[in-house]
């Protein structure tokens, strides 16, 4: 909670209206975030908080910069050159983009949903024991024990339990996005980025990876890039609209969808452009 | 019918037939070297070639002991290449994608997969045959593994970068650090191309000889002694199929069979593993 006063007394954050925040703790805070392509500036002077226990959308026309600022959290963007970021993000008060920051340990923290389902090229229990593995020891009963409970957190375990030595790459293409949330979510993370998690989905297994978001975000925190507005309007709390690399409205979802403050995020919602 | 319809019909035709024409001519030579290729070598196929040394002129033998040396020379080049060659294609896809470095090595790599294998004799010999001061299996399987270094490069640098950034991306997000990520992961999506890679060096090595001249000679005798001259079946066939006597031109033929069966049934598991691996 000492983060959320400092916030308010430092950070003119944007526009930000009459929506309750009182009650909520700041698990991300972005302030004055910058990012750069090379030469080319994609993010302009972004703030916001991300609540824990909550999800939050990040919406706008393509080549609005949600994407990117999603993979300045667990600093994606670190994986290829002449890309960097300037400002301060932090996590539970800890700034993430400082360069002691340990982004193995940093990633495990903030775990990423893709916008293809990526299967491991291993079988379906290896691919949710490896990332297990990884920062924990533990017996095989418990590690199966953790295996199941991650499978069953992601609504896959009954389609999967009889063929856990099953390739991962054999299941469906929303099974696949299913085990690569059980992937995730066994790490034990405390924030999970969604980056157009159904975009690659048909209609019904885009329904199931919705329902499983407002089901994990009692124990995350959660920030989804969509394209699809109603998407956006069904799963997410607070609603950011971006656009060409500015954050032009953060509100609470209801807020934004019915009584926007800007004519930009009207324009976008109402289908006029984007 | 619409004139200009029925002038790119003929053209059609005429090149259609031009082209048959130069497949069927192109194919007519090679129905030609493996017939007779099966034809002289089956004659001569027996147990007594697998199992008997060579013959001196006039004499009965067989190919053990070309057969085991160029098993020998064959495995340990593979040995020898096939790290350097994956460590390096590793390096140009994994780490160092984005380094000057990595242009360089990949060119000079490509000038080494076409260089002439009579170089690669002629510098292994300066290097190791010379300061030796004789011919040795060693240094014969030593060059033939310059030979398999730039092919596994080359295949290994091509596969990894087959393998999608969102894998790795994926592996990343879950805090996998990247030495476990492309062991556990890259490698694992690419297995089967990099397998392959390493049975078409086999296949490009086993029929060489040049590089063999310079280095490990030949040997009439049995010797597995890599620090001695030592008998492989491509050098064989070479003394062979040039001399006047008709039994060893007989066993030359039979020896060029062996090693063609080895490399079609190579190329044939190359083919087969790519194949699966599309699939999967």
């Amino acid at each position: 909670m000492n983060v959320a006063t400092a916030t308010t007394v430092t950070a003119p954050i944007v526009a930000h209206a009459a929506v309750e925040t009182s009650g909520l703790e700041e698990r991300i805070v972005i302030r004055n975030l910058n990012f750069y392509y090379g030469d080319n500036r994609a993010l302009k002077d972004i703030s916001l908080p991300l609540y824990a226990s909550k999800v939050t959308a990040f919406i706008g026309p393509s080549g609005c910069g949600k994407s990117t600022l999603l993979r300045v959290l667990n600093r994606m963007y670190d994986l290829y050159p002449n890309q960097r970021a300037e400002g301060e993000v932090t996590l539970d008060g800890e700034d993430i983009l400082s360069p002691k920051q340990d982004l193995n340990l940093l990633r495990a923290r903030i775990g990423m949903v893709f916008q293809k389902p990526t299967p491991f090229p291993m079988s379906i229990y290896e691919n949710i024991a490896f990332g297990i593995r990884l920062y924990e020891k533990l017996s095989k009963p418990e590690l199966d024990d953790r295996v199941e409970i991650a499978l069953k957190r992601a609504a896959l375990w009954n389609e999967v339990k009889d063929k856990l030595a099953a390739n991962g790459l054999s299941l469906s293409g929303g099974q696949q996005q299913r085990l690569c949330i059980a992937r995730t979510v066994a790490v034990r993370p405390e924030v999970i980025l969604f980056d157009e998690p159904c975009s690659a989905l048909d209609p019904i297994s885009t329904a199931k990876i919705e329902e499983l978001i407002d089901e994990l975000k009692s124990d995350y925190t959660i920030v989804i890039v969509t394209h699809n507005m109603q998407q956006a309007a069904r799963v997410s709390d607070f609603t950011a609209f971006m656009y060409l690399g500015e954050l032009i409205e953060f509100d609470s979802t209801t807020k934004v969808f019915t009584a926007p403050s800007d004519r930009r995020t009207q324009d976008y919602i109402t289908g006029r452009f984007g | 019918m619409n004139s200009l319809y029925a002038a790119r019909r003929r053209r059609n035709i005429i090149t259609k037939a031009l082209s048959l024409v130069a497949t069927l001519f192109g194919l007519g030579w090679l129905v030609l070297i493996l017939g007779t290729l099966l034809y002289e070598g089956f004659s001569g196929l027996s147990l007594r070639v697998f199992t008997e040394m060579t013959p001196p002129p006039g004499a009965a033998g067989g190919l053990l002991n070309p057969i085991i040396g160029s098993l020998i020379l064959t495995v340990l080049a593979v040995l020898i290449g096939t790290p350097i060659g994956i460590l390096a294609g590793t390096y140009m896809a994994e780490y160092g994608r984005h380094e000057k470095l990595t242009s360089v090595v990949r060119f000079i790599n490509d000038i080494l997969l076409s260089a002439p294998s009579i170089v690669v004799g002629l510098f292994i010999y300066e290097v190791m045959v010379y300061p030796m001061g004789h011919f040795s299996g060693i240094s014969g399987a030593v060059a033939l593994s310059v030979i398999v270094i730039p092919v596994v490069v080359r295949t290994t640098e091509d596969m990894l970068m087959l393998v999608p950034d969102t894998l790795r991306e994926a592996g990343a997000s879950i805090g996998l650090p990247r030495s476990l990520m492309i062991m556990r992961i890259a490698y694992r999506a690419a297995r089967a191309g990099m397998i392959t890679g390493v049975l078409l060096a086999i296949a490009r090595i086993s029929g060489e000889t040049a590089p063999l001249l310079f280095t490990t000679l030949n040997n009439q005798f049995w010797s597995t002694n890599l620090n001695a001259p030592m008998a492989s079946l491509p050098v064989v066939i070479f003394q062979f199929a040039l001399s006047p006597y008709k039994d060893w031109q007989e066993l030359a033929w039979t020896g060029a069979l062996i090693i063609t069966m080895t490399v079609l049934a190579l190329s044939i598991t190359a083919r087969a593993l790519s194949a699966s691996r599309k699939q999967s």
